[in-house]
């Protein structure tokens, strides 16, 4: 590190710049999200044929879709879609994947049993779940959440798996067992408070995944289905008029590119200040 | 080595095995055969038991699941609903623009990160670190399928320079590979992103260790320690990360191939769900899951060969 790198560090603790960019990042998406629910510019679903394909500021704030439809309204509603759908399925995944990670640190027979299905289910890319699952559901919420969440069971459990088995092996563990403490009640009262650093940081990157996922699930038609505006399927719909109306397929996509930069620098910032090791690595 | 070998190797029947099943039993519980399927709503219930039984799925669930395996071992899939070929045909044909589009974005990712992160970890807070860590972050950030519009917008309709989508069929080889350029840089940026952040954290562990200060003391220039004694201590977290990336890199296959109406698996597994053809999605899911256990069982081994401490390890 070059000696104004290290005079411009001094001062800030691990992590601050990406943890305070990343936080104004994800306020901001949380904030336009929530808005969306009592205010947006014009009705996201209403379409106005006469005024389509407006550019940016001739008609809204980011003009008009193909069938009139205000873009920015619907970016501000496709973020509410956008981050419910990927905070649920990051919560499927956080719940399943943390049990399965604290029980496979705790029992050596339950180990290879869950890691092996760990193995299974991370073989399965989340499109690919999509698509089975969207034979059998149909397209929509529930099949975007389940095919996210379930690809990210073995990302948490080798996460806690790593992080509970090293609690463990910790001297109070010991004093724990010798006061009589049995293994669900340790798991419960030591192991998991100690590994929460750890989840917390992996649920921020998960989400950044995950939107990341629900954009390329819409915009296969695998997500919330129409009317709904989601950021992948503006993409999908923006391809036909990829030179006649280039802000179509700018805006969602810089939409995206926003959300999980916000979300990612978050995690990083998170994990440098909450885990000492990763300093050096990030 | 030998058990090292045998131990990954069964590990490896064990997750196909599951995978298998879980597949297996997804589609078992979708409404609807593949007989109803061909006949359509308006079949007696006769020609559909007769057309069932010729199918064979009048057998138990277990029977047909054994069939499926034994078939998928020797390559046979049975036949596409909606294209009335054997399934394995049209695989293999779909694999011939997949596989070539995912192994050239590989090589593509790798060309970047590889020079890109050594060089920003060669000085740790000089200007090339400032620029890798910005790729990194930015190129993590943007969804695949979207620089795939931003290419067709820019490169192709714009300055014309390459095709907008389509594939050529590889009896022209130089007009194939042009149709996969620009498929595979929209594959490649993000996962380059990754790698090189992997290649710039773990150089710069690798160039505190001593020995490369002892090879700095004699004589060898920056670059000699960095490419000759550093990079190839620093592979094995880059490999792991290629293994592990696989199946993000299958995902966007998918979403690249329909941004760009490549005719490969992805695109095939996509059409087959809006037909119904539920034995292509059953067979391109399988095949694409054996790939994904392939690929992690090849990087466990490749290990041994960068890293030959593993050997004895093992």
């Amino acid at each position: 590190m070059t000696a104004l790198a290290l005079k411009m560090r001094r001062g800030w603790r691990p992590g601050s710049v990406p943890l305070l960019v990343g936080g104004i990042l994800t306020a901001l998406l949380i904030a336009i999200a929530l808005t969306s629910l009592v205010w947006t510019p014009a009705d996201p679903t209403r379409m106005r044929i006469l005024q389509k394909l407006k550019g940016p500021l001739v008609s809204g704030l980011l003009g008009t879709d193909q069938l009139g439809r205000d873009v920015a309204s619907m970016l501000m509603r496709g973020a509410f879609n956008s981050l419910t759908t990927a905070f649920a399925a990051v919560a499927v995944g956080a719940v399943l994947g943390t049990l399965a990670g604290v029980a496979a640190a705790a029992n050596h027979t339950l180990d290879a049993v869950l890691m092996r299905i760990c193995d299974a289910l991370f073989a399965l890319p989340p499109i690919l779940s999509a698509i089975m699952l969207g034979a059998l559901l149909g397209p929509g919420a529930l099949t975007a959440i389940v095919a996210i969440g379930f690809f990210m069971i073995p990302v948490f459990a080798r996460v806690t798996r790593g992080a509970a088995m090293q609690i463990w092996a910790r001297e109070y563990i010991m004093a724990a067992r010798m006061a009589g403490k049995g293994t669900a009640r340790i798991t419960l009262e030591h192991v998991l408070p100690n590994i929460s650093a750890q989840v917390i940081v992996q649920v921020t990157i998960q989400l950044a995944m995950a939107i990341l996922t629900e954009a390329g699930l819409s915009f296969l038609g695998l997500g919330l289905p129409p009317p709904a505006p989601t950021w992948g399927r503006m993409l999908a719909e923006s391809q036909t008029y990829l030179l006649q109306a280039p802000h179509l397929a700018l805006a969602p996509g810089l939409a995206i590119a926003a959300a999980v930069l916000g979300l990612n620098l978050l995690g990083d910032g998170l994990a440098a200040r909450l885990d000492p090791r990763r300093r050096q690595a990030s | 080595m030998l058990r090292h070998f045998l131990r990954r190797a069964a590990g490896f029947a064990v997750t196909f095995l599951l995978i298998s099943i879980l597949v297996f039993c997804m589609m078992e519980i979708v409404p609807g055969d593949p007989a109803s399927a061909m006949l359509g709503t308006s079949a007696t219930p006769e020609t559909l038991a007769a057309l069932r039984a010729q199918m064979g799925l009048d057998a138990p669930a277990y029977l047909r699941y054994l069939r499926w395996l034994g078939g998928l071992l020797v390559g046979d899939m049975g036949t596409s609903t909606t294209y009335g070929v054997p399934v394995g045909a049209l695989i293999r044909e779909r694999l011939a623009v997949t596989l070539p589009l995912t192994g050239l974005a590989v090589l593509m990712a790798v060309g970047i990160a590889l020079p890109l992160g050594v060089t920003a970890a060669a000085r740790p807070g000089g200007v090339a670190d400032g620029a890798a860590t910005l790729y990194a972050q930015a190129g993590i950030a943007v969804p695949n399928f979207w620089i795939g519009l931003l290419l067709i917008m820019v490169v192709a309709l714009g300055l014309g320079w390459l095709p907008a989508g389509g594939f050529p069929g590889w009896d022209d080889p130089a007009a194939a590979f042009r149709a996969l350029l620009l498929p595979a840089l929209a594959l490649a940026i993000p996962q380059s992103a990754v790698l090189t952040r992997v290649t710039r954290a773990s150089v710069v562990e690798v160039m505190n260790e001593d020995f490369v200060r002892t090879a700095r003391a004699k004589g060898a220039s920056v670059s000699r320690a960095l490419w000759r004694h550093a990079v190839p201590n620093a592979l094995v977290p880059v490999i792991t990360m290629l293994g592990l990336q696989i199946s993000f890199l299958i995902g966007g296959a998918v979403l690249v191939e329909n941004v760009f109406t490549l005719p490969g698996m992805g695109r095939l597994a996509w059409q087959a769900l809006s037909q119904r053809d539920l034995i292509v999605i059953q067979n391109v899911v399988m095949v694409f899951a054996t790939i994904v256990i392939v690929v992690n069982l090849g990087v466990d081994l490749l290990y041994t060969v960068v890293d030959p401490r593993l050997r004895r390890r093992a």
